[in-house]
């Protein structure tokens, strides 16, 4: 409970410096946004006019300020080409955003477990020749290329899964394989190797002289002493993971925030920019916070700490 | 020859960046075509003698584009990695040879860019800083850095410890002296596989970067842009995104291959 109560105690001055280092690069990296926004022709007047419309006029640190405000209220400003509220946005399209994310982690452990297991039981053997050139495979191929080659095999050719958009389990089912694909290599990778090192290990001796099956024994022992990596593998990941999502996104025409950022970047709306970023950076802390927890309850000895 | 079949990883790899660096220096000499020359009789021309891999939807020659691609995409990506180590081991080194409020602070400063997922950092930058190069190697160095000051940081902090090191200490030797004979030649070898998997790391963000419309802009060929716009092609015309989606996956592969390579012989070595 105290290192549950000190963890959280840890996120607040992290969260203050991720809303800062936002803050800074929005307002304080060269290049005017309203210039951006209106175009270089823009009349010096109708400048000037936004800048004030949007409160940038004000002295920088006033700024800053009412920017820190707002945020403890859960006020991110208005977007400028929506006409409404940031947060309102980001709030209908987070969902999406979550769903897809945990959807691409699903598929990276469910394809991950059977091929670590299968290389890792046999190492050397041709299945594990044949699950490791897989994952050398999905560790290589850039979301860029998997997601549009996924989308002309199984939605355009075979007409398996639709095309893009949201909508039923279907319409996850190619995003959530070019997310996760990556990840179930990694995964993959990391299980084998700790099965391996498991397998030589004296209480496996201990155990297959108990009379366990070979393989029962390196199921039940060494899966077991994987859990732990397993954690601190996909707690990595999981930035590559939020970022895929984003690219998946665009892949995918599939409504989340990571769309609405890269739309947002493009209408030069710079409040929900602003929006989406933070969205990102705190799910992401966040997310590195409950690894560290989930550790506590996979390995009892980091309590102890 | 004894090396090459206990580290393939090494030998492969080697294989596969030698070539790559070959074809980004010498490859647009092998293409004789412009790659940004608009032909539009030859618009999605398939592969065949003159244009190997296509032409795409102008009828730029997809060979041209993807060798001048290469260049592109890995001086940028070495660009990156050498900005990135540069700033990271400065920066490290400070923090660990500081120590005190100073390496408090630096690392503090670290947790907070690193806060930020992925390439996410790249990505909100390169939108401020605008499309272009010069302002696309910046974004994804401000995003690398951090890696790097953290490997010198803890390395320091280990090696400080060490008995020679101690021993040069004692001996009289200046700090400046014991951080170029001892710390600096300690710290190479874990630089090194780090900066070769950055660099597959690199060549993937600037890809995505490009492919999102926030890195390099067309015309000018790069291996992401190429890829964004062959999609909607992918159809009619699969050679245009096949060639640079396999030049990504092989360059990201030959790097993970060598780093792996280089941290197995380092591993034997010790």
């Amino acid at each position: 409970m105290r290192y549950l109560l000190r963890r959280l105690g840890t996120l607040v001055p992290v969260a203050i410096g991720v809303a800062t280092l936002t803050f800074a690069m929005i307002h304080l990296v060269p290049g005017d946004p309203v210039v951006a926004m209106l175009g270089e022709t823009a009349a010096p007047a109708d400048v000037a006019g936004l800048r004030h419309q949007l409160g940038l006029d004000r002295p920088i640190g006033e700024q800053y300020v009412d920017f820190l405000a707002g945020l403890m209220r859960g006020n991110l400003g208005e977007s400028i080409s929506y006409h409404r509220p940031v947060a309102g946005l980001i709030a209908e399209r987070f969902p999406a955003t979550l769903e897809l994310t945990i959807a691409g982690l699903v598929v990276g452990v469910l394809v991950a477990f059977p091929l670590g297991i299968v290389s890792g039981a046999n190492p050397g053997g041709p299945a594990d020749l044949g699950a490791m050139g897989f994952a050398i495979l999905g560790i290589s191929i850039p979301h860029i290329y998997l997601g549009p080659l996924l989308m002309i095999v199984f939605s355009l050719d075979l007409r398996w899964f639709p095309l893009t958009g949201r909508g039923g389990l279907a319409h996850l089912v190619l995003p959530a394989v070019t997310l996760g694909t990556a990840l179930a290599a990694v995964i993959a990778r990391m299980l084998r190797q700790s099965l391996v090192v498991v397998r030589e290990s004296d209480y496996m001796r201990t155990a297959r002289s108990k009379g366990r099956g070979a393989m029962a024994a390196l199921l039940i022992h060494g899966l077991r002493n994987a859990m732990t990596s397993v954690v601190t593998l996909v707690g990595l990941q999981a930035g590559a993971l939020l970022t895929g999502a984003l690219i998946t996104e665009m892949i995918f025409s599939w409504p989340g925030i990571g769309r609405l950022l890269i739309g947002a970047i493009g209408a030069r709306d710079y409040p929900l920019v602003e929006g989406c970023v933070l969205t990102f950076a705190f799910t992401y802390v966040v997310v590195n916070m409950a690894t560290d927890l989930l550790y506590g309850i996979v390995d009892p000895r980091v309590r102890l700490e | 020859m004894k090396g090459m079949a206990r580290n393939p990883s090494l030998t492969v790899g080697t294989a596969i960046v030698a070539m790559l660096l070959l074809v980004a220096a010498l490859g647009p000499l092998a293409a004789r075509s412009d790659p940004t020359a608009i032909n539009l009789a030859e618009s999605l021309a398939r592969p065949g003698i003159g244009h190997p891999f296509g032409c795409d939807a102008l009828g730029r020659d997809v060979f041209a584009r993807v060798m001048y691609g290469a260049r592109l995409s890995l001086g940028v990506s070495l660009s990156v990695v050498a900005l990135s180590l540069v700033v990271g081991s400065l920066v490290g080194a400070i923090a660990g040879l500081a120590g005190g409020w100073i390496d408090e602070t630096i690392m503090r400063a670290v947790d907070i860019v690193l806060a930020f997922p992925g390439i996410l950092l790249a990505i909100a930058l390169a939108a401020i800083l605008g499309p272009g190069i010069v302002d696309l190697i910046v974004a994804l160095s401000a995003m690398g850095w951090t890696t790097y000051a953290r490997l010198v940081r803890g390395e320091l902090l280990s090696l400080r410890e060490r008995d020679y090191v101690q021993a040069a200490h004692v001996l009289g030797a200046s700090p400046s002296r014991v951080v170029i004979r001892h710390l600096l030649p300690a710290v190479a070898g874990p630089m090194a596989v780090q900066a070769t998997f950055g660099v597959g790391g690199i060549v993937a963000a600037e890809a995505a970067l490009s492919f999102l419309g926030l890195g390099a802009m067309p015309p000018t060929p790069s291996w992401g842009n190429m890829l964004d716009a062959g999609r909607a092609f992918m159809l009619v015309a699969p050679y245009l995104t096949m060639a640079p989606g396999i030049a990504i996956g092989v360059t990201i592969l030959g790097f993970n291959l060598l780093g792996d390579g280089l941290a197995q012989l380092a591993g034997t070595r010790s």
